[in-house]
C-alpha cells in the first residue's frame, strides 16, 4: 500500500535524546540504536557501546519520537508537476518529519484507474524520499456519476477511496460506494460539502464575511453533509473517514456517531487548529482554503476533539499552488495552502506552547493516529520495529521563509512568522531521509 | 547625573512617512474623516471662483485603472485630478492588455514603471487594491473592489449629509435594499457609525448578510422601518450580481412591491440618497428620485470635491500638525 525507494537501510545511533512514544508508553532519556534500518536496541545513555559502522547523532536536549504520517497530501502529479512532484513532495515531507504520506487522487488525469495508479507507484519507487500511498477516486474522473473499479484499484494498491476536492453529491451514489467498499477492504474518505450551500463561497459565513463582502461558505454546508454521510455509514454498517473537518457542528456529529458505534474517524488540519476567519481580514490568498477558516468557537471545538480523540489525526491537506496563481486578488485565488514542512512547528507553537494540547497528544495524532485510520503500521520506538523516527528541537525557532521550502510551492500561511520546534532528523523506513 | 547617549537612529536621516492608501473606511479614524471633509469644503469654495483649476498637484501623475464599467466614479476622479493640475491617464480593461489575459500583478508592474503618484483602481475582485499596492510605489485609492469597499462613495455621502443636514452625529440613516452585494453599503455602515450616526439596514432577509450586526448596525426586514430615519439611503438592485436561480428574491416585481421606496412609504422632510445608477421603478419610485428631498445630484457634485480632497490628502500628507500615518499602510508582503 506504501510505495518508496527500496535499497539503502542505515545504521545509526541517536544518543541521549528524550524519547517520547505515547503508544509504547515511553518518555525517557535513551540511546536508540538502528541496525540495517531496524531499531535493534534501546539503552540508557552512555551505557551503549559505540559501534564503528554506526553514525552517531547527538540527541542531547532533543526529543526523539515516532515519525509523522500525513494522511492528506496533494502531490499534483500527474498534471501539475510545476507545483509538486513525487520527489519534491516527499522531500518536503521528510523535512517536516514525516515517514509516510498519503496522496489524494484529484490530479490531471484523476487517479481512477489501475493504470494511472500503477504509474504513480512506479515513480514513487524510483524517486520518493519517504514512502507514499495513493488514494483512488470514488467516482470516475471524480465526476460524481459512476463508481470507479474499486476492487481492481484496491488490488493495484489504492490506500483508500476519495473524491477529495469534491463531495459525492448524490446520496444514492454515496450509499452504493459505501456498500461496495466492503469488498475492497478500504475505507471511503469524504470531503463533506453541500454544494448548493457553499456555492461561490470564499470564506466562512459570519460577521467577518459580512463586513468584507465575501460570499459566505456556512458551517452548515459541511455539517449537513457530515450528518448525511454518517447516517449512511450507520445504515450500511461501513466505516468512513471525514476529511479536513472545520466546523464545531461536524465534530459534534462525529462524536455522536462514534458513541453510536459507527466506525467513523476524522482529521483536522494545522491551519484550522491555528487560525480563524479573522485571518482573512488580511486578504492574503494564503489563508484561502476549502473548507474555510471558521470562528474561534469552531477552532476550540476542533482542538477539544483532537485532545479527546474524537478527531484522531492531524492532516496537512498540503495543497501546493503555483506562485502566479496565488498572486492575484483573494477572490481569484485557488483554495489551499502548503503544510508538510510547517505542520509540527505550527502546532507546537500555536497549541503545545500555550498549553492547549500536550506534546504527547500532538505526537500521537500526527503519527499513530493517522496510521490507524488507514490501517498502516503505526511508527513506534520499539525493538524490532522499522526505524521511523523524527528528532525534534523544541527550543529552536526560525522565521518561515519562502527560500527554505523543499516543496515546489511556497503558498504557506506561515510565511514571515517565527515558529518554534524544528525537525533535525527524519528516518523513514530505515533510511535517513532528512537532516539539518 | 545625566548621561548623553546618541543612538544610532539619531544619526540617520528621518524616515519617510509610510506610504498611505485609501482602501477601506475601516482604516480611517474619525479625525481623518473630519480632515478630509474639511478639505473638501475648502475645495468647494475654491470651485466657486472663475478659474477652477488649482496648481496644487502640478507635476503629479494620477492613473485611473478601471476594470469595471463606471461613469460617475471614473469621470469624477479624472476631473478631480485635473482640477488640481495633476496629469491623468485612464485605463479601462476593455481594449487594454487585460483583454489579452495580462494578470493584475503584471499590469501593476507595467504602470508602476511610469512612477505614478496615485493609482485609482476599480476591480471586480476583493483584494485587488492591496495587490496593486504591493507591486507599485504609488498611493492607492480604492474606487470599488468587488463587494468589499467603495470608500470615496461613503466619504462623499458623509459630505452630502453634513452639508444638507448640518451634522452626521446622532442622525438615523436607513440603508434599503441589496446590502449583501453592496460595497457602498459596507463602506457607508462603517463611515456612518464611525461618525456617530445610527444605521438601520432594511431589506429581504436573503439580501442582508448574516452576522452584519457585528458592524454596529440594526436590521429590519420591514420597509416601514425607514419611516423613523432622517435619511433613507436606497441601494441599487444589483441584478448583474444575481446568479441565475440564486433566488435571493422571487422576482423584481415582488421586491418592488415589498421594499421599493415610494412616496407613500416616506414621511415629509426625509432625505433620500442613492449611489447610482438607479433602476427607476425597481428600488426607487421615479417620483421619489425627482423630489426636492432627493440628494442624488448633490451626491454627484460632492464626489468631485471629496475626491479632490482625497488626492490632495494622500499626496501632501495632510495639513501640518495632523498625524501623517492616518490612512491605511501596507507592508511589503
Amino acid at each position: 500500500m506504501l510505495f518508496g525507494k527500496n535499497g539503502r537501510k542505515d545504521d545509526l545511533i541517536v544518543r541521549g535524546a528524550r524519547v517520547v512514544d505515547p503508544g509504547e508508553g515511553i518518555d525517557a532519556l535513551l540511546d536508540v540504536i538502528v541496525d540495517q534500518g531496524v531499531i535493534s536496541r534501546l539503552e540508557s545513555p552512555d551505557s551503549s557501546r559505540l559501534e564503528n559502522a554506526h553514525r552517531v547523532v547527538d540527541g542531547q536536549g532533543l526529543v526523539l519520537a515516532p515519525a509523522f504520517v500525513d494522511p492528506h497530501v496533494h502531490l499534483r502529479t500527474p498534471g501539475r508537476e510545476d507545483e509538486e512532484t513525487i520527489a519534491s513532495g516527499t522531500a518536503a515531507a521528510a523535512a517536516g518529519g514525516y515517514c509516510a504520506i498519503l496522496a489524494m487522487p484529484n490530479t490531471e488525469p484523476v487517479v481512477d484507474s489501475a493504470v494511472v495508479l500503477g504509474s504513480l507507484a512506479e515513480t514513487a519507487q524510483a524517486e520518493a524520499e519517504v514512502p507514499v500511498g495513493f488514494l483512488a477516486a470514488i467516482t470516475r474522473n471524480q465526476g460524481g456519476a459512476e463508481l470507479t473499479e474499486m476492487a481492481e484499484l484496491a488490488s493495484a494498491g489504492a490506500a483508500a477511496f476519495t473524491d477529495d476536492g469534491q463531495p459525492v453529491v448524490a446520496p444514492g451514489l454515496m450509499r452504493r460506494a459505501l456498500q461496495y467498499s466492503a469488498v475492497t477492504g478500504r475505507r471511503l474518505s469524504l470531503h463533506c460539502e453541500e454544494p448548493t450551500l457553499s456555492r461561490s463561497g470564499q470564506m466562512h459565513e459570519g460577521g467577518v464575511s459580512a463586513e468584507l463582502g465575501f460570499a459566505g461558505y456556512p458551517s452548515v454546508a459541511e455539517s449537513l453533509m457530515v450528518e448525511r454521510d454518517l447516517a449512511l455509514a450507520a445504515y450500511e454498517g461501513q466505516p468512513l473517514h471525514l476529511l479536513h473537518l472545520s466546523a464545531r457542528e461536524s465534530v459534534e456529529a462525529l462524536s455522536r456517531a462514534q458513541v453510536a458505534r459507527v466506525a467513523a474517524t476524522g482529521e483536522v488540519t494545522p491551519h484550522h487548529l491555528c487560525l480563524t476567519d479573522e485571518a482573512v481580514r488580511s486578504l492574503d490568498p494564503n489563508v484561502k482554503m476549502n473548507p474555510p477558516l471558521r470562528t474561534e468557537e469552531d477552532r476550540q471545538a476542533l482542538i477539544a476533539g483532537l485532545r479527546d480523540g474524537t478527531i484522531g489525526a492531524v492532516a496537512t491537506d498540503h495543497a501546493p499552488h503555483a506562485r502566479h496563481e496565488k498572486e492575484v486578488p483573494f477572490e481569484a485565488a485557488p483554495f489551499g495552502v502548503t503544510g508538510l514542512e510547517t505542520a509540527f512547528s505550527a502546532l507546537y507553537t500555536h497549541l503545545v506552547e500555550p498549553g492547549l494540547l500536550k506534546l504527547e497528544t500532538l505526537l500521537e495524532r500526527m503519527s499513530a493516529g493517522p496510521a490507524r485510520v488507514y490501517g498502516l503500521d503505526a511508527p513506534s520506538v520499539a525493538v524490532g520495529a522499522p526505524a521511523n523516527l523524527v528528532l525534534l528541537d523544541l527550543k529552536a525557532s526560525r522565521r518561515v521563509a519562502e527560500s527554505d521550502f523543499r516543496s515546489r510551492s511556497a503558498n504557506s500561511w506561515l510565511l514571515g512568522e517565527t515558529v518554534k520546534g524544528q525537525v533535525r532528523l527524519t528516518v523513514a523506513a530505515g533510511r535517513v531521509a532528512f537532516e539539518s | 547625573m545625566a548621561e548623553i547617549r546618541v543612538m544610532r537612529e539619531d544619526l540617520l536621516p528621518p524616515k519617510e512617512p509610510p506610504r498611505r492608501h485609501l482602501i477601506s473606511i475601516g482604516d480611517l479614524r474619525r479625525e481623518d474623516v473630519e480632515r478630509l471633509l474639511g478639505t473638501a469644503r475648502n475645495f468647494e469654495r475654491s470651485l466657486e471662483r472663475e478659474l477652477k483649476k488649482l496648481p496644487t498637484l502640478r507635476g503629479k501623475t494620477v492613473v485611473n485603472l478601471f476594470y469595471e464599467s463606471s461613469t460617475r466614479t471614473s469621470s469624477s476622479f479624472e476631473l478631480a485630478a485635473k482640477r488640481l493640475s495633476a496629469d491623468t491617464m485612464s485605463i479601462k480593461s476593455a481594449g487594454s492588455s487585460v483583454d489579452k489575459g495580462e494578470s493584475l500583478k503584471d499590469t501593476a508592474l507595467t504602470l508602476g514603471a511610469y512612477d505614478p503618484d496615485v493609482i485609482v483602481i476599480r476591480h471586480p475582485q476583493i483584494g485587488a487594491p492591496q495587490l496593486v499596492a504591493r507591486h507599485t510605489g504609488a498611493h492607492i485609492v480604492n474606487a470599488g473592489d468587488g463587494k468589499h469597499q467603495h470608500p470615496t462613495q461613503a466619504l462623499l455621502d458623509l459630505y452630502t449629509i453634513s452639508e444638507e443636514l448640518g451634522r452626521i452625529e446622532g442622525l438615523h440613516v436607513a440603508i434599503v435594499g441589496d446590502v449583501l452585494h453592496s460595497r457602498v453599503a459596507r463602506s457607508n455602515i462603517q463611515a456612518l457609525t464611525l461618525m456617530g450616526a445610527r444605521v438601520t439596514l432594511v431589506g429581504p432577509p436573503p439580501l442582508i448578510p448574516r452576522g452584519v450586526e457585528a458592524m454596529g448596525c440594526e436590521v429590519s426586514y420591514e420597509i416601514d422601518a425607514i419611516k423613523a430615519a432622517d435619511v433613507v439611503y436606497v441601494l441599487r438592485m444589483q441584478q448583474e450580481r444575481m446568479a441565475e436561480g440564486a433566488n435571493f428574491v422571487p422576482s423584481l416585481r415582488e421586491y418592488t412591491a415589498r421594499w421599493g421606496v415610494t412616496p407613500q412609504r416616506l414621511r415629509p422632510g426625509q432625505k433620500v440618497m442613492h449611489p447610482g445608477p438607479m433602476n427607476r421603478g425597481v428600488e426607487i419610485d421615479p417620483v421619489v428620485a425627482d423630489a426636492a428631498d432627493a440628494l442624488i445630484e448633490q451626491q454627484v457634485r460632492s464626489g468631485l470635491v471629496v475626491r479632490m480632497a482625497v488626492l490632495y490628502d494622500l499626496l501632501t500628507h495632510g495639513p501640518a500638525g495632523v498625524q501623517a500615518a492616518a490612512l491605511h499602510e501596507i507592508g511589503a508582503a
